[in-house]
């Protein structure tokens, strides 16, 4: 059948199941908004204000929904918006497929109008890239790329179209293939048969299998940590019956939260830099430690070399490059965290760790006192009373972002969206739009701060636009928190360029976008806001003003080893 | 300790940047690089020859693997491999030293491929260190111009990456 290159386009996403486009328009990619324009009943365009903010919320969708997001963008600065947002999707390994168009053949390369080399820019920071040159490609690239996207470790990746592929004279053969065919027609099938390239991730080895089970046989005090894997590959249900029987303490990296239930009694919450006192004290004297879709970054493994050093370590993760990548391992599977975990209840017998347990619980904090002032906990408290349980979170980074995943419970894979591997300030606003979009049933909590809201703060006219109820709670500090805290302990209080005390009205501001907004300063305030935002049925924006000097507790410096607090 | 990796991979644009960017993120220096098509057109072999510890070659490899354009990667083991390289050089040459110049191609089994009456331009192709020696027994004669292609190789014997 002959269609346009556009329509094929648009066709090819269809098979993928794709409903939900975040994106923004411009020259080259014209031609594929006028297609658009007529697909408008299939596929639904969120119009963003920023491709940035385009690019965060294809990637708070995938995360929420585990599909694959979609982002179109133009080329030249509409391409180069979408990098950090590109990047951040490949650090925390989230599928999102960016579409952009670059200039046409005749004037690729002779720095034309909005030109820009994105598939080189884009190329250290995605799992492949694809110039589509030949508009006979389209159908068998889009599928491959989706099907990269997905697969194995998932992550991003970008097809950028030269504009005279897409003119709307050209048209190619298409002939519409269910998804599962595709890994045997066209370039897929090729790579197979190639490069053994599997499609499928490859079933993890049985001795490596026996092996752990030996070494869990054989443990005493044996401790685990929930990573990111987990809830990538939607383990959850796996992992919470394999901790149950091994009877192990549980830690959760910030990337792993919603793969093990936060209120669990086995969860000794998270690890590292910032991690609780059971957890990094039982990190530092376990004797097994079983890594799960982990990959002992810095903020966790803060001295590679003394990480867990009595312990035999023990990594599962689906991507091989990763093992023995950060730090040296004593025994590792290789395959995805659903599979092993399957493979390991089943060979595993109820275990009883009593001892244990209680010599690493009894490290727990006692309650904060209350000050009076309104705290971060307090706000947090105050939103785990009034909205649903099953609520999902979107962070920012910073101070309210660790907050956030130690004082919230994430008890499924999705409910919490953070940006952990890059560290992205202004994440959140875009990820919240992608994230209610993929989940209209769930309430969408926006957690950021007063620096990362400003960041990204104008996707409010996106919230406005298309009336999606996301409630925004700015921690108001005045402050850039976590560079404040840092500045406070480690540079002699020097407060170098963090005081943020010049902010807008964020009330206002709100207001201004249509948006109904609030300031709270304390509980009760915060209670009611709360409840309003809650049953409006619309977003909302609740501006929390907390104490400047507010600290993330506790708190391990950077190359210091676990147990070495700096902060209580 | 030198290591040479071999990698196939597919005939396209862009590739060798991907494969560059993963030593290069790194702060990798590579020693050698050469690029050539196999008897397949839509496949190419990259030679690179790196100096590093083995930690540093097993994670590149390892991330090399997860490229969709890599179709194979093996580190080459020294004692196993066949590799050789070409040297074009030019020297100056005099009615006095030419018949010296002649005399070391001749050890080294070099070709002549042109000749001036003030220079001579020579041509080797043989192990890397053979081609350092060819290239220090000419300094002497006063170098003008050298370039080297990189080391190609593959393995001994009849398997095949």
């Amino acid at each position: 059948m002959k269609i346009r290159a556009t329509q094929a386009i648009l066709e090819c996403l269809l098979e993928q199941g794709v409903d939900t486009i975040f994106g923004y328009p411009g020259g080259t990619i014209l031609n594929v908004y006028d297609e658009l324009y007529r697909y408008q009943d299939k596929l639904r365009h969120i119009l963003t204000a920023h491709e940035q903010g385009a690019a965060h919320a294809a990637d708070g969708y995938a995360r929420s929904t585990g599909k694959v997001g979609v982002c179109f963008a133009t080329s030249g600065p509409g391409a180069t918006n979408l990098t950090t947002g590109i990047a951040t999707a490949y650090m925390d390994s989230s599928p999102v497929v960016f579409i952009t168009c670059n200039v046409g053949e005749k004037v690729l390369g002779k720095d034309a109008f909005q030109e820009v080399d994105i598939t080189g820019i884009a190329s250290p920071i995605t799992k492949a890239t694809y110039l589509v040159r030949d508009p006979n490609d389209i159908p068998d690239i889009i599928r491959e790329a989706f099907a990269v996207a997905a697969m194995g470790r998932p992550g991003p990746v970008l097809i950028d179209f030269l504009k005279n592929v897409t003119a709307l004279d050209v048209m190619v053969d298409y002939e519409y293939l269910p998804k599962t065919e595709h890994p045997f027609h066209g370039r897929l099938a090729k790579l197979k048969k190639r490069s053994g390239w599997d499609l499928k991730t490859p079933e993890p080895n049985a001795d490596d299998v026996d092996q752990l089970v030996r070494m869990i046989g054989a443990s005493q005090k044996p401790f685990l940590i929930c990573g990111g894997g987990v809830v990538r590959s939607r383990a959850h249900r796996e992992f919470l019956e394999f901790a149950q029987r091994m009877d192990a303490p549980v830690a959760i990296t910030a990337m792993g939260g919603g793969g093990f239930p936060g209120g669990h009694p086995l969860t000794t919450g998270m690890l590292g830099m910032h991690g609780s006192r059971p957890s990094n004290i039982a990190c530092d004297t376990c004797d097994l430690l079983i890594a799960v879709g982990c990959r002992f970054s810095d903020r966790v493994a803060t001295v590679p070399e003394t990480f867990a050093h009595q312990a035999k370590i023990v990594h599962i993760d689906i991507d091989r490059a990763e093992i023995d990548k950060n730090v040296q391992t004593d025994h590792h599977i290789v395959g995805d965290a659903k599979r092993v975990l399957q493979l390991l209840n089943a060979r595993i017998s109820q275990a009883d760790h009593t001892e244990w347990k209680q010599f690493v619980f009894s490290h727990r904090a006692p309650p904060a006192q209350g000050t009076g002032l309104l705290t971060p906990c307090d706000i947090i408290g105050t939103i785990r009373n009034t909205a649903p349980g099953d609520s999902i979170v979107v962070t920012d980074v910073g101070q309210h972002q660790m907050w956030s995943i130690q004082y919230f419970h994430f008890d499924y894979p999705g409910q919490l969206i953070t940006s952990g591997g890059f560290g992205t300030m202004g994440f959140g606003l875009g990820a919240a739009i992608g994230a209610k979009m993929g989940n209209p049933g769930k309430v969408v909590l926006h957690m950021t701060g007063d620096g990362c809201f400003r960041m990204n703060g104008q996707e409010l006219a996106t919230v406005s636009h298309y009336d999606i109820p996301i409630i925004t709670v700015i921690f108001n500090n005045h402050t850039l928190g976590m560079v404040h805290q840092w500045q406070n302990l480690l540079y002699g209080g020097r407060f170098s360029q963090t005081d943020l005390n010049f902010a807008p009205d964020f009330v206002k501001l709100a207001e201004a976008y249509g948006i109904r907004g609030r300031r709270v300063t304390t509980r009760a305030e915060m209670e009611g806001a709360m409840h309003d935002a809650l049953s409006c049925g619309h977003a909302c924006v609740i501006e929390c003003i907390i104490d400047t000097d507010e600290t993330v507790r506790p708190m391990v410096s950077a190359g210091k080893p676990l147990t070495d607090f700096l902060l209580d | 300790m030198k290591q040479t990796i071999s990698v196939l991979v597919e005939n396209q644009a862009g590739v060798l940047n991907r494969i560059t960017g993963l030593f290069s993120r790194r702060a990798f220096n590579i020693e050698s690089l050469a690029v050539g098509v196999t008897d397949d057109k839509s496949v190419s072999r990259i030679t690179i020859i790196v100096d590093s510890g083995n930690n540093v070659v097993e994670q590149v490899e390892k991330q090399l693997n997860k490229l969709v354009d890599v179709i194979k990667v093996r580190t080459l083991e020294e004692k196993n491999l066949i590799g050789r390289e070409l040297i074009i050089i030019k020297v100056s040459a005099t009615t006095k030293t030419r018949q010296d110049i002649s005399n070391l191609c001749q050890i080294m089994g070099a070709r002549i491929d042109d000749i001036t009456s003030t220079s001579m331009t020579l041509e080797l192709s043989d192990t890397p260190d053979r081609v350092d020696l060819f290239e220090s027994l000419l300094r002497p004669f006063s170098i003008l111009e050298v370039a080297r292609t990189g080391v190609i190789a593959v393995q001994k014997g009849s398997g095949k990456i």
